[in-house]
């Protein structure tokens, strides 16, 4: 019954013609026609016909190539399949063996004596299928069972097979190191081949092991310069010359030795890839050879002005590449990089784009940005989002280096907040703070631009912008001191718009509420003081005072403005902004009393007065930025696990901690994160002492300086010292690390600045060790035991030469690696090779090196 | 090293993948849609390149081809040139060219196993082995000869399915 089965099956088996052919014909349910056609394969597959099986697998890889359909499953049936003498068969199975199989297939194990069998088969092409299967699933065990096969087939007469044998090397000494031993050599000599298609084979093998680890190859460095200066294959060239990128950038002195030849090429009328080659390559590993590099800019112009957008692109990826160290190369090309700004070409267009902030610096800064904020308004969303990050990317770098006036910076933020298709609100909002933070005179500008902000109807609509609006409230709330009348302020903040914005946001902006009322206040009653007492008037040390003068009409106004506009926040749903608002709402009703009590009684005012001067020193202290890496400098204390499994610790206190995390996530929700941690904390530090502050004024006063005393290390140290810098302000100077405005003594920061500079740049405070995450250096680490077996296979080369010389210009540490695998090898040679085969290999490997006693060092000189 | 060739047509439905390292089906079918979504947004005449680090991680480039309903996609690491590759692209279509005698998307649909025996033999395991389109017809007229030739002393003759489907 089977096997009638298997017959009807045989005989009436659809083709994969009759299967694609099938799939073009259904319009709607290719999926159920795929699905039916996966169960017809599935019967196929097992006949024990191995040419309906064939058929069957080969329908399968289609249907898995183009339908994304699993085939896993027939692995096995694949390996029946390979191991049919009729090369049809054959072929497919080879075709999904490689598409379907990886290093965990179960059956990859079965497949060894086949691939063996066929790699010493007499056919050409199915050696060649066998070598193709190898290259793409090569594990370790296949590539060492079958060393001694790709070893003799690298000797092979047909070219046609020693050129895939060639490619195969690459990953059989990726997944076995050891067989650097065996076929090293005979790769190495395919280098003289005369055979362009050899050549092209092992050339593109020797570029990507180099690219993997270069320091192992310089000493093939003669046949590949030989390569260079004979060979007139693009192909060839290519690689060669990326094989040199990567071997001159660690042998300097290779880099003036090959500078000739590839100028040659540079000069020669050569294809466009292969004079692209030449250009990147001395772009990025020759640019110390002058001329080099000159004819190569030279060249590059050309590209730039080409009709065609893959040179005009690839034109401005070469200069990116050049731009760090020779930015001459790209101030010449200015007026061709502004003019591809305005390409229709996406890629050019960014590439330009990226070049543009590369010639940045505090000159001209002001006129590229002009520049870029036009280009924003007219472009897409996405280019304008990209020169919106570039720039600002470009003006905060190192702690704002580029920028001296700060005032148009801060106004040149507010600008990129109105562009319409702004979506960088996240960071602008992160600079606007951060620049509080860190340029004090920038403030009084900053508070101006906040409010304008705030008003800007046309932001609260926009959900990428609010970050930006919350950074403006905290701004105008924490430096109100430097507006022009705060009652405005407060009016920004308390506008009925602000229900558009998320209550985190809103939180926000009730608490910098508390904060301008409190700043007024001050204002008022020490206005009053000094009325009294006029010689107080000089330490009153606001300088917008006399702007902000506060008489009991205006301050009750305020008081009244304040209480109207947060009585109705006051029953919101989100418990942080019931929350503040339900304290501003507490302070007001105390103060105002006491204000209104003010004509009657002395003692009240005093009172309100010392109640407004604990929450003006619990705002007064001054905040700084914080190091990314302060987290580091915590020691760890004894004891403490940190992997440990804290699983436990949920359940334990389960209780206790829900209700916290409750609280986290209602305030601060996920879509709107303020990337201000300092403001967090500083708000946290404020509920605190407000809380506490009807009870123990003093106490949590105390407790706020005794942790920043504790965790002063956290803060700048400019706000080490606790005293209120900002309550005793420029009166001394001395203890202030803000100097104040147009009076910096030593520009330090600024080695090159011109020096008729109008306005001196402003003081930006700067952490010790910048804020910048430090570079991993890249392991390679997993290429360590190739590069060793390489190293050790290309000491017999010229290791006469380089014993006899001392060589005081390689690195250190490679040469006494290189001499501890020497001895490696002696000690090896000493025990005695098991193999005849490998002694007499290495015999000729030393008879090689005598009767061409290549060295490094002498070519390089 | 070259890591994948596609084509696909202007609908965005493949006609030939290739991945030279192991990518499950699933995750191959997300690389050719979201390759797909960013050809197709790409506006006629302009360079050829992408940048395609999103999808096949860093150091990946992309070059394409468009020939009329077909996109020819290469991708690709540092250690290829990205012109050459395009050259590479002509080199190919130009095999395909001569194998089919003007080849349209229908020779591509139908021909799965010779468009694979074309591009085997131009790439190796992600090597590039051959530019030369005469070297390459000629193993693959070669590999056809021999496929034929075992068919030929196949029991079950392959005219009776032939005849089935039509």
């Amino acid at each position: 019954m089977a096997s009638s089965n298997s017959l009807m099956d045989s005989l009436f088996q659809r083709s994969l013609e009759d299967l694609i052919k099938g799939i073009r014909l259904q319009l709607h349910g290719e999926s159920s026609f795929i699905s039916k056609s996966l169960d017809e394969i599935r019967r196929e597959i097992k006949s024990t016909d191995l040419s309906t099986k064939s058929i069957a697998l080969q329908k399968l890889s289609y249907l898995a190539a183009l339908h994304g359909v699993d085939m896993s499953w027939a692995a096995f049936h694949a390996v029946e399949v390979v191991s049919s003498s009729r090369f049809e068969d054959k072929r497919i199975g080879y075709h999904a063996i490689a598409q379907s199989f990886n290093d965990q297939t179960p059956v990859l194990l079965l497949i060894t004596n086949q691939l063996r069998k066929d790699l010493n088969s007499s056919n050409e092409y199915e050696v060649s299928l066998a070598l193709e299967c190898l290259s793409r699933i090569g594990t370790d065990d296949l590539a060492r069972d079958l060393t001694s096969e790709v070893f003799t087939l690298l000797g092979s007469s047909k070219a046609f097979v020693k050129k895939k044998a060639i490619g195969v090397v690459l990953r059989v000494f990726d997944k076995y190191p050891d067989a650097v031993k065996v076929c090293f050599k005979r790769l190495v000599e395919n280098l003289e081949s005369s055979d362009p298609h050899i050549l092209s084979a092992v050339v593109g093998v020797f570029c990507e092991l180099t690219t993997k680890d270069p320091r192992s190859y310089l000493p093939l460095a003669p046949e590949f310069y030989k390569i260079l200066v004979d060979s007139r294959n693009n192909w060839v060239l290519i690689k060669v010359l990326k094989v040199f990128a990567k071997l001159a950038s660690i042998e300097p002195r290779l880099a003036k030795k090959v500078a000739d030849p590839i100028c040659e090429h540079m000069r020669r009328n050569v294809g466009k890839s292969l004079l692209f080659e030449c250009i990147r390559t001395v772009v990025s590993s020759l640019s110390d050879q002058e001329t080099a590099l000159k004819l190569a800019v030279a060249r590059i112009r050309d590209f730039l002005v080409d009709d065609d957008p893959n040179l005009r692109y690839l034109g401005l990826h070469a200069l990116s590449i050049v731009a760090p160290k020779h930015l001459w190369a790209v101030l010449e090309n200015r007026e061709a990089i502004v003019k591809a700004l305005s390409d229709e070409d996406p890629n050019v267009k960014l590439e330009a784009l990226h070049l543009l902030m590369a010639m940045v610096n505090e000159d001209n800064v002001s006129e590229i940005s002009r520049i870029l904020m036009n280009y924003a308004l007219k472009s897409d969303l996405l280019f304008c989002n990209e020169v919106i990050a570039s720039v600002l990317l470009a003006c905060s770098r190192n702690s704002y280096e580029i920028i001296v006036d700060f005032d148009w910076y801060v106004s040149l933020l507010g600008e990129m907040a109105r562009i319409p298709h702004c979506q960088r609100g996240q960071e602008i909002g992160h600079q606007l703070i951060d620049i509080g933070m860190r340029v004090k005179d920038a403030r009084r500008e900053l508070v101006r631009i906040s409010r304008a902000l705030l008003i800007d109807p046309a932001l609260l609509g926009n959900q990428f912008l609010h970050p930006i609006l919350s950074a403006a409230a905290w701004a105008s709330g924490e430096y109100v001191e430097f507006s022009k009348t705060s009652y405005d302020i407060a009016e920004a903040l308390l506008q009925p718009r602000t229900s558009l914005l998320p209550p985190s946001i809103r939180a926000i902006y009730i608490h910098s509420t508390f904060k301008v009322l409190v700043f007024s206040l001050k204002a008022y009653f020490s206005a009053q003081d000094s009325t009294s007492s006029p010689l107080v008037e000089e330490s009153t040390n606001y300088v917008s005072s006399l702007v902000n003068a506060f008489t009991y009409e205006s301050i009750s106004s305020l008081v009244d403005m304040i209480e109207l506009g947060l009585c109705s926040l006051s029953g919101t749903l989100d418990v942080e902004v019931q929350e503040r608002a339900k304290n501003v709402l507490g302070f007001t009703g105390m103060i105002k009393h006491k204000i209104i009590e003010k004509v009657t009684s002395p003692e009240s005012v005093i009172e309100a007065s010392r109640a407004v001067a604990f929450m003006e020193d619990v705002f007064s202290e001054e905040l700084g930025p914080v190091s990314s890496t302060a987290q580091e400098k915590v020691p760890l204390p004894d004891g403490l696990e940190l992997n440990e499994n804290l699983e436990d610790l949920q359940e334990i206190c389960g209780e206790f901690l829900k209700p916290v995390v409750d609280s986290n996530s209602n305030s601060f929700s996920s879509s709107e994160k303020i990337s201000f941690s300092v403001a967090k904390l500083r708000i946290s530090d404020q509920l605190e002492a407000s809380s506490s502050s009807s009870s123990h004024p003093p106490e949590s006063a105390s407790l706020l300086a005794e942790h920043r005393k504790r965790h002063g290390l956290y803060y700048l140290s400019s706000q080490k010292s606790d005293d209120h810098d900002d309550s005793n302000g420029n009166n001394n100077n001395t203890l202030n690390e803000y100097p104040p405005a147009n009076e910096i003594l030593a520009d330090s920061f600024n080695p090159k600045k011109k020096m008729n500079q109008s306005k001196p740049r402003p003081v930006v405070v700067k952490l010790d060790e910048g804020d910048d995450i430090k570079m991993k250096p890249d392991g390679s680490s997993n290429h360590e035991p190739l590069s060793r077996a390489i190293q050790t296979a290309l000491m017999g080369k010229g290791k006469e030469k380089e014993r006899e010389k001392d060589n005081p210009e390689r690195s250190l540490d490679s040469g006494t690696k290189e001499q501890s695998l020497r001895k490696d090898k002696k000690t090896k040679k000493k025990n005695g090779e098991k193999s005849s085969k490998h002694r007499s290999r290495r015999r000729s490997d030393k008879d090689a090196s005598a009767a061409k006693p290549v060295d490094i060092v002498d070519f390089l000189l | 090293m070259i890591k994948a060739v596609m084509m696909m047509n202007t609908q965005g439905k493949p006609r030939l993948a290739k991945f030279y390292d192991y990518t499950p089906v699933e995750k191959q079918q997300e690389l050719i849609r979201g390759v797909f979504s960013v050809l197709c947004s790409r506006p006629e005449n302009v360079s050829n390149f992408l940048e395609i680090d999103s999808l096949f991680g860093p150091d990946s480039r992309l070059v394409y081809k468009h020939y009329a309903t077909l996109y020819f996609v290469l991708v690709f690491d540092g250690s290829e040139n990205e012109l050459a590759m395009l050259d590479l692209i002509q080199v190919l279509v130009e095999t395909l060219d001569k194998c089919f005698s003007n080849v349209c998307e229908l020779d591509i649909v139908f021909n799965y196993s010779k468009m694979h025996a074309v591009l085997d033999e131009i790439v190796f395991g992600g090597q590039v082995l051959e530019t030369s389109s005469a070297e390459v017809m000629k193993a693959v007229e070669e590999i056809s000869k021999l496929e034929a030739a075992s068919n030929s002393i196949s029991l079950v003759p392959k005219s009776v399915s032939g005849w089935r489907g039509r």
